[in-house]
C-alpha cells in the first residue's frame, strides 16, 4: 500500500506522465500548415497518445515521405530522431531501421498521395512483411502541397476545387491492408480525438505493421460542397462501429459492460482494447466481415470508422528473419567479423592448385 | 602468334543448361592443378536453358588472365552455331567436332579431330535425359588426353565439385576416362600441350562477386537489401550464403544479420538508407536499371548525409541492353547520380583481390564520410573466374566514423548534426536509441541548417553545399591511391581502371617487345588524388583506356585537369565482350604512327 497523495501533490502528478515527463515534452516545432487542418488534430492525438502511454521519446523513430501530412513529424516528439524520406518510400526506410534496431517504437506519417498513389507499391510490401510500426495515412483526398489535385482516395462523384468530379475509383488502403494480413487496422477521423487516441494507443502496443487510416479533411483544396471529405460531409457521415478504450499493459483496470455489450481484445504485450457495441455487434477479428463492412459502408456514402480488424499474434518480421535480441546496429566487431580461421578456411577450399 | 606448349586458349561450344559449366571447371581446375595459370570466361545468352554458350580458358604460363581474341582448341559441341565457331578458329588451331555438327569446308592448315560424342553416351548412360547432361564430360576426357592434362588431376578436380553426389561421380568419372580411351585409341596428341609449372602453389581460383561477399562479410556487414539483377544476383546470393554460414548461432538460429529481397531497388536503396541512419553496415548489390532506380534516394543520402554501400557490377546498357555482357559504362552516370548538384566516392576493383577489400573499405569510407560510397566492378570481374593470390585477414578494426553516443553528448552542451567542427567538412551523427535528450535530430532531404532545421535562406543552402563540397575534397586523401608501374624514360603512358586492367598488363609486355615502352596508373577510386595529377603532367601522351563510347574516364579526367587534357586520347573497347590486349596494341600503335606522321 502506498500512502495516500495528497491533493496539490496528486495534481502535480497529474501533470507528468508514468515515466515523469510533460505533454510539452512530446511536442514539436511549430506546425506550418494551414490553420484549421485536420493534420494539426492528428499531430494533437498523436502528442496526447505518446504522453499518455508514457512512451520514452528517445526510442521512437519519427518517419514520413513527401506531403503536407509528411510534414508533421516536425511537429511532434522533438526529443525523438525524425526521418522526412522521399515521395512514397518511407516504407523501405521503416523497414530498414526496424531490421537495424528491434528495440525502437516506430512512427510513421504519411497522406493519401504518399501512400496510394507513388508508394502505394511499397506500402503493400511493407503490410506484407509486417515490419512492426504505427502507419499513419492522414487522408484528404487531394494532393495539398501542389495545389488541389485529386488523390488516388477521392471517392467516385467527390467534386475538386476547380469543379472537376473525380469518376476513378477510391484506392481504400484499410481494404488492401486486410487483404495483405495486416495484424491492425483502423479508420478514424481527425475530428474525433476521442475515438483516435485510444486507436493509437493500442497501434503503438501491437506488434506488427498497424494501419491507421484517418480521414483528415483538408480545409484549403478539399473542404467545399461537393467534397466528399469535407469536414461537415464526414462527420455527417461518419460511422462509428463501436467506442473504443485502451487499458494499457501497466494498468489493472476492469471496464464492466453488460454482457453482450462490448468485446475484448488483448495484444501481445498485455494491454487490452474493449469495443463497446454501438447497433450492431462487430467482430474485428474477421477479416472477411471487415472487407464486407468496408464495402458496405462505401455503398451507402458512410465513412466506417473504428478498429475494422485486429490479429495480435501475427509474427513480426524481425520474427522471421530471426535476428539476435542485440540490435544489429549495437552489435560490436567481433560479433559480426569471423575469426581468421574462417577465411583460411574459405581460402583453402578456393586453393586447388597444389604446390 | 601461334600457339605453343602452356599458351593456348580452349573455347567451348555448348548449349545453355547442358551440364557444360561442370564439364569446364573441371577442365581448368585440372590445368591449374599442373601449376600452370589459367582464367575463365563464360559468354552466356539472357537465356535459362537452350540457347548457345560458350567458355573460353586461357592457358598462360606468363599469367595473362585477360580474354584473348585467338582460340587454338575449339570445342564444337552445338550443332546451332558449329558453323560460325569453326568458322572463326584460325591457322594452326585445333577443332574438335562433335561428329555430325554442321560445318563448312575447312582449310588443311587446321588440325580437326571428329568424336561421335552422342553415339559414346549411348550404353554409358541408358536414361536419355541424364545423357545429355554427361556428354560433356566425355570431351574432357577427349581434350585431357589431347592436351596432356594429368588424368589424377581431372579427378581430383571432378571429385572436388560432385564429390557430395557419389552417383553422379560415378557416372561422370565413366564418361572421362571413356573420352579418355576413345582418344588413346583413335586420335593422336595434339602439336601444343599442357606440361606441369610450379605457378599456382597457394594461389586460389575466385570469382569477383564472391570475392565481394567475402569482403562484406569480414567488413562487419549487418544489413543486405537487394533486388535480384543480372550480373549483380551472385553477390547477393553468395554472401547470403556465407552469412548463412558463419553469422548463424547453430545453437540458437540467431543471426547477427538481416537479408532482404526488396520488391524493387527502390526499395533496396531506401532499406540500406533506413538501416544505415540507425547504425547498421548496410549495402545493397545491382546493375545498370537497379541502379537508375536508385537515382532519387542517392541524392538524398548525399545531402542528408547517411552511409550506403551501393556494389554495381556493371553490364551493358542503355536500358536493358546486353545483360549478360560487360561494360564500364556506368561510370559518369554514377559519379554524379541524382539531380541538383552531386558527386560521389566510388571505388574501382581491378582484381578479385580489390574487389575483397574495397568489400571492407567500402563500409569504412562510407560511415567515415556519411554518404554513398559506390563499387562499380563489372561483369568480367564479378562472374568470371581469376587467380589469385589469397586473401589477407584485415589488420585494422572497422571505422564507424564519427558517432556521438550518450555519454559524449553528457559531455557537451549541444549537438548541432551538420556542424562541421573538425574543418574536414564531415558533422557528426547520433543513432535513433540514444539514451539523451540532445541526441534527436531531423533528417530530411529538404533545405536544412547546421542543426538540420528546414530552412529556405539562400547562404544556409550555400553554406551546406560548400561544406559537402569540401568533405568531397577531405576524401580525396582518404580513398585507395592508384598503383602507379613507371617505366624509365617512357614518355608514353597508359591509364586503366577496373578489368581492363589485365588487358593493359599484357599490351604493356607486348608493346614492350616491338619497342614501346610504357608508364601506366591503375586508378582505383574517385575523386582523383594527387598521384593521379602528377603521372599525367610527367607524360607526354596518356593512353586511357576504357570499357564505354563516350569515353566517360577521359570525360572525367578533362573536366578534373583542362589545362592537361589535351594529353589525353581514347582507347576504347564497347562490344559487350571483355577487352583483350591485342585491340590495345592496336589502338596505340596506330595512334602512334598518326602521330609519327603529323610531325
Amino acid at each position: 500500500m502506498t500512502p495516500e497523495k495528497t491533493a496539490p501533490e496528486q495534481a502535480a502528478n497529474g501533470n507528468k506522465n508514468r515515466i515523469g515527463l510533460t505533454v510539452a515534452d512530446y511536442r514539436g516545432a511549430k506546425s506550418t500548415l494551414c490553420p484549421g487542418c485536420g493534420h494539426d488534430a492528428i499531430t494533437g492525438s498523436i502528442i496526447q497518445a505518446a504522453f499518455e502511454a508514457g512512451i520514452e521519446p528517445h526510442r521512437v523513430a519519427k518517419l514520413s515521405g513527401i506531403g503536407c501530412s509528411s510534414k508533421t513529424p516536425a511537429y511532434f516528439l522533438s526529443r525523438s530522431h525524425g526521418f522526412n524520406a522521399v515521395h512514397g518510400r518511407m516504407p523501405s526506410i521503416a523497414t530498414g531501421v526496424s531490421v537495424a534496431n528491434r528495440s525502437l517504437t516506430l512512427l510513421g506519417v504519411s497522406g493519401d498521395g504518399d501512400t496510394a498513389s507513388i508508394g502505394l507499391g511499397q506500402f503493400l510490401h511493407l503490410v506484407r512483411r509486417n515490419v512492426p510500426l504505427l502507419y499513419i495515412v492522414e487522408n484528404n483526398g487531394v494532393y495539398g502541397l501542389t495545389k488541389g489535385q485529386f488523390s488516388a482516395t477521392a471517392d467516385v462523384g467527390s467534386k475538386a476545387k476547380s469543379g472537376r468530379v473525380n469518376e476513378l475509383m477510391p484506392i481504400d488502403v484499410c481494404a488492401l491492408a486486410i487483404e495483405l494480413g495486416c495484424g491492425f487496422v483502423a479508420r478514424s477521423f481527425s475530428g474525433d480525438p476521442k475515438q483516435l487516441r485510444p486507436i493509437l494507443k493500442a497501434a503503438l502496443s501491437h506488434r506488427g505493421t498497424a494501419v491507421v487510416d484517418v480521414i483528415s479533411p483538408c480545409v484549403t483544396f478539399n473542404n467545399h460542397e461537393g467534397s466528399t471529405k469535407s469536414y461537415l460531409n464526414v462527420k455527417e457521415h461518419d460511422a462509428p462501429l463501436h467506442d473504443i478504450f485502451f487499458i494499457p499493459r501497466y494498468e489493472n483496470i476492469e471496464v464492466d459492460y453488460a454482457p453482450g455489450e462490448s468485446r475484448e481484445v488483448t495484444l501481445h504485450d498485455g494491454s487490452r482494447i474493449t469495443l463497446k457495441k454501438l447497433g450492431e455487434d462487430y467482430d474485428p477479428g474477421d477479416a472477411l466481415r471487415a472487407l464486407e463492412t468496408i464495402h458496405h459502408g462505401r455503398q451507402e456514402d458512410k465513412f466506417v470508422t473504428g478498429l475494422l480488424y485486429v490479429d495480435p499474434d501475427k509474427e513480426p518480421f524481425e520474427q522471421d528473419l530471426k535476428l539476435v535480441e542485440t540490435p544489429l546496429a549495437s552489435l560490436p566487431l567481433e560479433k559480426v567479423r569471423p575469426p581468421k580461421e574462417v577465411l583460411d578456411e574459405v581460402m583453402s577450399g578456393l586453393m586447388t592448385g597444389k604446390a | 602468334m601461334k600457339a605453343s606448349n602452356n599458351d593456348f586458349s580452349i573455347h567451348v561450344a555448348t548449349v545453355n543448361g547442358s551440364g557444360s559449366q561442370t564439364a569446364n571447371t573441371t577442365l581448368m581446375r585440372a590445368i591449374f592443378q599442373m601449376g600452370v595459370p589459367v582464367s575463365g570466361k563464360n559468354l552466356f545468352p539472357s537465356n535459362i536453358a537452350g540457347l548457345p554458350t560458350w567458355f573460353t580458358i586461357r592457358v598462360s604460363e606468363r599469367g595473362y588472365l585477360a580474354r584473348t581474341r585467338r582460340n587454338d582448341v575449339l570445342v564444337a559441341m552445338n550443332p546451332e552455331t558449329s558453323v560460325e565457331d569453326i568458322a572463326s578458329m584460325g591457322p594452326g588451331s585445333i577443332l574438335l567436332l562433335n561428329e555430325g555438327v554442321p560445318a563448312p569446308k575447312i582449310p588443311d592448315d587446321r588440325v580437326v579431330y571428329k568424336v561421335p560424342f552422342n553415339k559414346l553416351v549411348e550404353p554409358l548412360v541408358p536414361d536419355a535425359k541424364l545423357r545429355k547432361l554427361v556428354v560433356n564430360m566425355i570431351y574432357v576426357g577427349v581434350v585431357s588426353h589431347l592436351l596432356g592434362i594429368d588424368f589424377e588431376e581431372v579427378d581430383h578436380a571432378l571429385t572436388a565439385q560432385l564429390g557430395r553426389k557419389p552417383k553422379a561421380l560415378d557416372m561422370n568419372r565413366a564418361a572421362v576416362k571413356l573420352g579418355a580411351e576413345y582418344a588413346t585409341e583413335h586420335l593422336k596428341p595434339a602439336p601444343f600441350r599442357v606440361e606441369r609449372r610450379n605457378k599456382t602453389a597457394d594461389k586460389v581460383l575466385i570469382e569477383g562477386n564472391q570475392a565481394g561477399a567475402l569482403g562484406a562479410l569480414f567488413g562487419g556487414v549487418t544489413f543486405l537489401s537487394w533486388y535480384p539483377i543480372t550480373p549483380s544476383s551472385s553477390l547477393a546470393e553468395s554472401l547470403q550464403g556465407y552469412l548463412e554460414r558463419y553469422r548463424r548461432d547453430p545453437k540458437t538460429g540467431e543471426a547477427t544479420f538481416a537479408v532482404v529481397q526488396a520488391e524493387d531497388e527502390i526499395a533496396a536503396i531506401g532499406m540500406v538508407l533506413g538501416a544505415s541512419w540507425t547504425g547498421a553496415r548496410a549495402m545493397t548489390t545491382t546493375s545498370g536499371p537497379g541502379l537508375s532506380l536508385m537515382t532519387e534516394f542517392t541524392g538524398f543520402a548525399y545531402y542528408a548525409e547517411i552511409p550506403a554501400v551501393i556494389w554495381d557490377i556493371q553490364r551493358v546498357g542503355p536500358s536493358t541492353g546486353l545483360p549478360t555482357r560487360t561494360s564500364q559504362a556506368d561510370l559518369l552516370s554514377t559519379a554524379f547520380m541524382s539531380h541538383g548538384d552531386t558527386k560521389h566516392i566510388i571505388l574501382l576493383p581491378a582484381t578479385v583481390e580489390d574487389c575483397y577489400t574495397f568489400g571492407m573499405r567500402a563500409f569504412d569510407l562510407a560511415e567515415r564520410f556519411q554518404t554513398p560510397v559506390f563499387v562499380l566492378s563489372d561483369l568480367d570481374i564479378g562472374m568470371n573466374t581469376w587467380m589469385s593470390d589469397p586473401f589477407q585477414y584485415p589488420d585494422k578494426p572497422w571505422d564507424r566514423g564519427k558517432v556521438l553516443t550518450a555519454e559524449d553528448l553528457a559531455k557537451t552542451a549541444k549537438f548541432e548534426r551538420y556542424r562541421d567542427l573538425d574543418g574536414d567538412g564531415i558533422p557528426y551523427r547520433t543513432l535513433p536509441g540514444t539514451d539523451h535528450p540532445l541526441a534527436g535530430y531531423f533528417t530530411r532531404g529538404s533545405g536544412h541548417d547546421e542543426q538540420a532545421l528546414y530552412t529556405e535562406n539562400p547562404d544556409t543552402y550555400k553554406r551546406v553545399m560548400d561544406r559537402l563540397a569540401a568533405k568531397y575534397e577531405t576524401a580525396r586523401v582518404a580513398v585507395p591511391p592508384p598503383v602507379i608501374d613507371r617505366t624509365k624514360g617512357a614518355e608514353i603512358g597508359i591509364l586503366g581502371f577496373g578489368s581492363s586492367h589485365w588487358a593493359i598488363l599484357e599490351a604493356r609486355d607486348r608493346l614492350a617487345a616491338d619497342g614501346l615502352t610504357t608508364s601506366y596508373l591503375l586508378l582505383k577510386a574517385l575523386p582523383f588524388t594527387k598521384e593521379v595529377k602528377s603521372f599525367l603532367e610527367s607524360m607526354k601522351v596518356i593512353y586511357v583506356v576504357e570499357q564505354n563510347r563516350d569515353a566517360q574516364m577521359k570525360a572525367l579526367l578533362t573536366m578534373e585537369y583542362p589545362e592537361l587534357a589535351t594529353k589525353l586520347r581514347s582507347i576504347l573497347h564497347y562490344d559487350g565482350l571483355p577487352i583483350d590486349a591485342q585491340s590495345i596494341v592496336d589502338q596505340v600503335q596506330e595512334r602512334e604512327r598518326e602521330g609519327v606522321l603529323s610531325r
